[in-house]
């Protein structure tokens, strides 16, 4: 895959590109795990997948330090590559960035597919919705983002000093962009009825860092939504059952096109 | 060479087995009348600390068994008012985790006023540990520091009615703050630096650094980079710039130094803490992260049971008879290029009040003289 790189106002994004059809805009969950989901997609869509700055190794200027920065960053990347019609997916926090360009403005959006997203607050005060992923150990985070958390177990000592790098970025960008208020914007729920476009929202059943419910609230906000789980999956489904999940998305896209 | 006495107000009493002392050890283990009495015992120990002719140190942490001064403008507003001569030093204020620059300006000026100038303001990053338990961003913290910092120092300066302050991380538009430091311009500003990577920024602001704990050699490679941006700036570095905290505690023989000394080491060895705590996303450099993914990062060792014998051999802890102290004191000095600052870590874990005041009497009466001539 070759990486493709586009200066949106003044930064410099990095993204993959592959396959022919519709385009699909996905947004990864930020956790780095290698996956091939990208080129499953790309049998049935022109598949634009950037990298979020600060994440695989890609440039972050220092402003560029929100949600809402990477939402108006995509809606501009859309624009310039002159996208029409885009598939919008997202996974985990780049679920969460695609509900928040989808509020602002669906013009370039043909449909939504979130997958295990974050993004919301739905419990009371002393609930939290996302378990806190930053004050538990490695172990235990694993249990929560996967339903067989032994098939994705990293060896560090086995990763090159440039993969190692990369993991460590991707930490910190991860924090960057969701320590506070954790992994949600307060006022997201409230706008999510402004989406106007087809929308698929799936959760892998065994999620333990969002449940399955969670995703069930976020559906019922977004009018019209649907709403799908994946037995026997984890927090990221484009991981653990990708096929499924693509399945999933195929199908939704088919029928939201023939509406 | 000037002597702080430093108490980090531990709460020793801890059952056999925790996997976190921070953060996390629930609070049902502190039994306040306990407690209670040790806040005054340690407010004791610095007054006698003071009235033996030594500054005095405080800090704060939070969350944490190691630390109970969890709001130290509270316990050096207590010494500004009941100690008489010695200075007091802060070190420090977490104003990466503070989220109100200007509260702080003011807390210190109501205790340089109370203490008729004898505040030494210390300002720190904070150890990683502090960040869940303050809820702070761990990414971006140093430009979050500077700019408190920054931030501080113009309230504290600025004289004729209110300023205006719309930065990236804290917003003011009427900062007057009342009262003002006694000190002038300002209060002396003091900041640690650990590591020599963040030695140069201390140096460009003419702060005193401290370093703490690091022993013979990273504690030269961070005077030698502070002394290096300096000498680059044309500017000299008075030894009074330079600090070095050590567990320390003088005996009036060999081994009842040692012994006593060892006591101290309740400090590191109780010291567990798990990693995602020892290693929040985006606190360390990159570099830093890879060498703790692979397991052999700067925290390797950490929570394991250190001896004597050990941190002896670093000048992590200096401990002994008042000869022997006085040695190990020079042999750091001479191998370091010299410091002006000596801050004494003389109480920790289960040391007690007997014990600490006597280790500082000894001090006063047979090291301290001789380090004032150095």
């Amino acid at each position: 895959m070759n990486l493709e790189k586009l200066n949106v106002r003044g930064v410099e994004v990095q993204f993959v590109r592959e396959g022919g059809g519709r385009p699909l805009l996905l947004l990864d969950s930020g956790f780095s795990f290698e996956h091939d989901f990208v080129s499953r997609l790309a049998r049935h869509f022109d598949v634009i997948a950037p990298s979020h700055p600060g994440f695989m190794g890609s440039p972050r200027p220092g402003d560029i330090d929100s949600i809402d920065d990477l939402a108006y960053l995509y809606l501009d990347m859309m624009r310039q590559l002159g996208l029409r019609e885009v598939t919008l997916a997202g996974f985990s926090m780049g679920g969460w960035i695609a509900a928040e360009i989808a509020i602002r403005s669906s013009d370039r959006l043909s449909q939504l597919v979130l997958v295990d997203s974050f993004g919301i607050k739905v419990s009371d005060r002393e609930t939290p919705d996302i378990a806190d992923m930053f004050a538990i150990g490695e172990e235990d985070l694993m249990r929560l983002l996967f339903h067989e958390p032994q098939k994705f177990k990293i060896d560090m000592n086995g990763l090159s000093e440039e993969r190692l790098a990369i993991v460590a970025q991707n930490r910190a960008a991860l924090a960057l962009f969701n320590w506070e208020p954790y992994a949600h914007n307060p006022k997201l729920l409230n706008w999510l009825g402004r989406i106007d476009i087809p929308t698929l929202v799936v959760w892998g059943q065994n999620d333990g860092l969002v449940k399955a419910d969670y995703g069930r609230k976020f559906a019922a906000a977004i009018p019209g939504a649907k709403f799908e789980t994946i037995a026997n999956c984890g927090h990221l489904p484009h991981l653990e059952c990708p096929e499924i999940l693509l399945q999933h998305v195929t199908t939704f896209a088919a029928k939201a096109r023939n509406r | 060479m000037k002597a702080y006495f430093f108490s980090e107000c531990a709460y020793p009493y801890l059952p056999d087995d925790y996997d976190s002392i921070r953060v996390k050890l629930p609070n049902r283990i502190y039994d306040p009348e306990k407690g209670a009495r040790l806040y005054n015992d340690y407010i004791d120990e610095w007054v006698a600390a003071d009235e033996l002719g030594f500054d005095l140190m405080l800090n704060e942490h939070h969350q944490t068994a190691t630390c109970m001064n969890s709001a130290v403008p509270l316990t050096a507003a207590i010494l500004a008012r009941v100690t008489k001569r010695g200075r007091i030093l802060i070190l420090g204020n977490p104003i990466a985790n503070r989220r109100e620059p200007v509260r702080v300006a003011e807390e210190m000026a109501i205790i340089d006023n109370i203490s008729y100038g004898r505040l030494d303001v210390g300002f720190v990053r904070g150890v990683p540990y502090e960040i869940s338990a303050m809820n702070s961003r761990p990414v971006d913290m140093q430009d979050r520091f500077w700019e408190a910092f920054d931030l501080i120092n113009k309230a504290w300066t600025s004289h004729d009615g209110p300023f205006y302050w719309e930065g990236k991380y804290f917003r003011h538009r009427q900062v007057n703050i009342w009262p003002r430091p006694l000190q002038q311009p300002h209060p002396p500003v003091w900041i640690t630096s650990t590591s020599p990577e963040g030695a140069p920024k201390v140096a460009e602001r003419g702060s005193v650094v401290a370093t703490f704990l690091t022993g013979f050699e990273q504690t030269r490679a961070v005077f030698d980079a502070y002394r290096k941006r300096r000498t680059e700036l044309d500017q000299d570095t008075p030894l009074d710039r330079l600090a070095y905290a050590a567990l320390l505690y003088t005996g009036d023989t060999e081994a009842e130094g040692v012994r006593v000394g060892e006591k101290l080491l309740w400090y590191l060895n109780s010291n567990r803490v798990p990693m995602q705590f020892v290693n929040p996303p985006g606190y360390h450099s990159t570099s830093t992260v890879m060498k703790i993914l692979k397991g052999s990062g700067p925290f390797a060792a950490f929570g394991r049971n250190t001896t004597a014998e050990q941190e002896l051999k670093k000048a992590v802890l200096i401990a002994g008879n008042p000869d022997s102290v006085y040695r190990q004191i020079k042999a750091l000095y001479d191998h370091v290029g010299g410091f002006g600052n000596l801050l004494i870590m003389g109480q920790a874990g289960f040391v007690t009040p007997d014990e600490t005041i006597k280790g500082l009497t000894l001090f006063a009466r047979e090291v301290y003289p001789r380090l004032k001539e150095l």
